[in-house]
């Protein structure tokens, strides 16, 4: 465990290292260390302006998402919780479209209303499944998730195809994720809205614990759950809202890095959680390096990696734990 | 009076017949209350009542003499401890963990477990002879082993009242009489009990009183001879019994077989 604390760290540089390394232009470690700190050389410009931010974002996007999905798998106490299985996403991305297409653009207009989409698709999803019955099943809850994701997925797919919007176009390839157009300000962007409720949540780590126990325990044990679970869901809203509003939708992150983190670590939060989000920083790091050299000088988009990567390490997953 | 309920009623449908029709129950120190009845009558209702799970359409709970409403959640958890009848486990914790859990309402958000609390874990281990256990992990107790880490939990809140909904089922008959002889010693101790069972015979060995519930009403109420009374029991739960005593003068009940008779 000592050794694991020592070399953490270590590896989440080399990931960032790696980020900032990789790319159309590859940059050798020493490159990356002068261009970083000399100003004015065409290093300094690729690792300063375009890849140091590029890179930062892809960290505290998929450390939020992997955050996100640790705090709803807690809540609703099912380890296939994710913001894009709970349909978080694509109600976030369906706001997203919308306000592009009413050309209610600019930085901070859409991520709000990707927050709002975000909530709507959260309140259907729960409204649904309380259709099924008086308590909440989170089976049924996953499985609204899916529906009204793919149902906004669907009025995306319309909208982008019906807008006369300039912009509306590029729309497509947005939702698809992806860090091309990172930068100073995007990056900004993603934590004036992030830096909140990833405090509120590590703030409510022990509620988590709690609520992983199930609704009654959590309660006798001293729990507000009632008010932990309106917490979990606004604040994975927010960040939900705001990963798509800056990079698009990244699906599995939140899915994966907390299972995979659950195999080697205690599954209590306050410590897992910082994990959740270290490792899940890393490995959206890593996709986005996969994404932009694989098929080099074209870029794939992250989601795809984060997919083509994710499927198949779940289903591994999945086979050792059930084994 | 540590834990006391006045005319409950709750109903979970506002058309269905309600759950609890005007219970009251009253539970003080050194005294452990068994809560008995059929199916169905109500009792795991009346424990989700008695700990602000559901709300009461009429009727007050207090607890130590001060409205249930008025309680914080968790600075109620440091007084009331309730071990509910199953809790599925999903993320297995090891067992001095889920025991620590049990310490949160007194932790707070932030602060880092400290010695008393460690020691509190400890000692709760350790009277629910659960203290060997520490290091494994929940999702490999056997049923037994797991009631008494449920119950170290509870105690670890170190609680002036103990609630328990049917803390012996599924248990063999030593985990079950371990974990009862148990329970009277923590009430000898000080403790509130109120445990809900279907073990007539036993909760009549262990119980100052019992409640006898039926159909989310009080039948009967008091020491385990008045309630355990042939024509009552046969009515409440429609069967015929026949009811004995055993040599410590405790009643115990018979179920009797059709054409069966007690000479």
């Amino acid at each position: 465990m000592r050794a694991a604390l020592f070399l953490l760290p270590v590896a989440v540089g080399l990931c960032l290292l790696a980020g900032l390394a990789a790319g159309t232009v590859p940059l050798s470690p020493a490159e990356v260390w002068h261009g970083l700190w000399r100003a004015n050389t065409s290093a300094s410009v690729i690792v300063r302006d375009l890849r140091a931010p590029r890179v930062l974002l892809a960290f505290f996007v998929g450390g939020s998402l992997a955050v996100c999905g640790a705090a709803l798998q807690a809540m609703i106490r099912n380890p296939l919780a994710e913001p894009y299985l709970l349909g978080l996403s694509g109600g976030a991305g369906l706001g997203a479209v919308i306000a592009i297409a009413t050309r209610a653009t600019g930085p901070w207009a859409v991520p709000v209303a990707a927050f709002l989409g975000a909530l709507a698709a959260v309140a259907l999803v729960y409204r649904l499944s309380l259709v099924a019955g008086r308590r909440l099943d989170p089976r049924v809850l996953l499985l609204s998730g899916v529906v009204v994701g793919t149902f906004a997925g669907a009025l995306m797919s319309a909208i982008m195809v019906l807008s006369p919007a300039a912009g509306i176009r590029n729309a497509f390839l947005w939702l698809l994720g992806g860090f091309g157009s990172a930068s100073w300000q995007s990056l900004g962007v993603f934590l004036a809205y992030a830096v909140v409720p990833l405090g509120v949540l590590g703030l409510s780590a022990r509620s988590l614990d709690l609520l992983a126990l199930g609704e009654e325990p959590a309660h006798h044990l001293g729990a507000d759950v009632n008010r932990t679970r309106r917490i979990v869901y606004l604040c994975t809203a927010l960040l939900t809202a705001a990963s798509v509003a800056t990079c698009g939708i990244i699906g599995f992150v939140g899915l994966v890095v907390p299972h995979a983190v659950r195999t080697v670590a205690r599954p209590l939060h306050r410590s897992l959680l910082p994990l959740v989000f270290v490792v899940g920083g890393s490995f959206l790091v890593l996709s986005d390096v996969v994404a932009r050299t694989v098929v080099r000088p074209l870029e794939l988009p992250v989601g795809v990696i984060t997919a083509l990567v994710g499927v198949p390490l779940f289903a591994l997953l999945l086979r050792r734990t059930l084994a | 009076m540590i834990l006391e309920a006045e005319g409950l009623t709750v109903r979970y449908a506002a058309t269905a017949r309600p759950a609890l029709d005007g219970v009251s129950c009253r539970v003080r120190a050194s005294e452990l209350v068994a809560v008995a009845g059929p199916n169905g009558s109500g009792k795991t209702t009346l424990v989700r009542a008695l700990s602000g799970l559901v709300q009461p359409e009429r009727g007050v709970v207090r607890v130590q003499a001060r409205p249930l409403a008025e309680w914080g959640r968790s600075e109620l958890a440091r007084v009331l401890a309730v071990v509910p009848q199953r809790e599925e486990i999903v993320f297995p914790l090891r067992v001095d963990e889920a025991v620590m859990l049990g310490r949160y309402a007194r932790l707070g958000s932030l602060a880092a477990p400290g010695p008393v609390d460690r020691a509190a874990v400890r000692s709760a281990l350790e009277r629910c002879d659960a203290d060997t256990l520490a290091a494994r992990s929940i999702d490999s107790l056997s049923g037994g082993e797991w009631q008494r880490v449920r119950l170290a939990r509870a105690l670890a809140q170190e609680p002036a009242v103990l609630v328990l909904d049917e803390p012996t089922a599924s248990l063999d008959v030593r985990h079950e009489m371990e974990l009862l002889e148990l329970i009277r010693r923590l009430v000898d101790q000080g403790l509130a009990g109120l445990v809900i069972t279907h073990e007539l015979n036993l909760a009549a060995r262990y119980a100052d009183r019992i409640l006898l519930l039926s159909e989310g009403r009080v039948v009967a109420e008091g020491p385990p001879r008045e309630v355990l009374v042939e024509t009552t029991l046969s009515r409440v739960f429609e069967w015929p019994v026949a009811v004995t005593t055993w040599c410590d003068g405790s009643p115990q009940v018979v179920p009797l077989r059709p054409g069966e008779r007690l000479s």
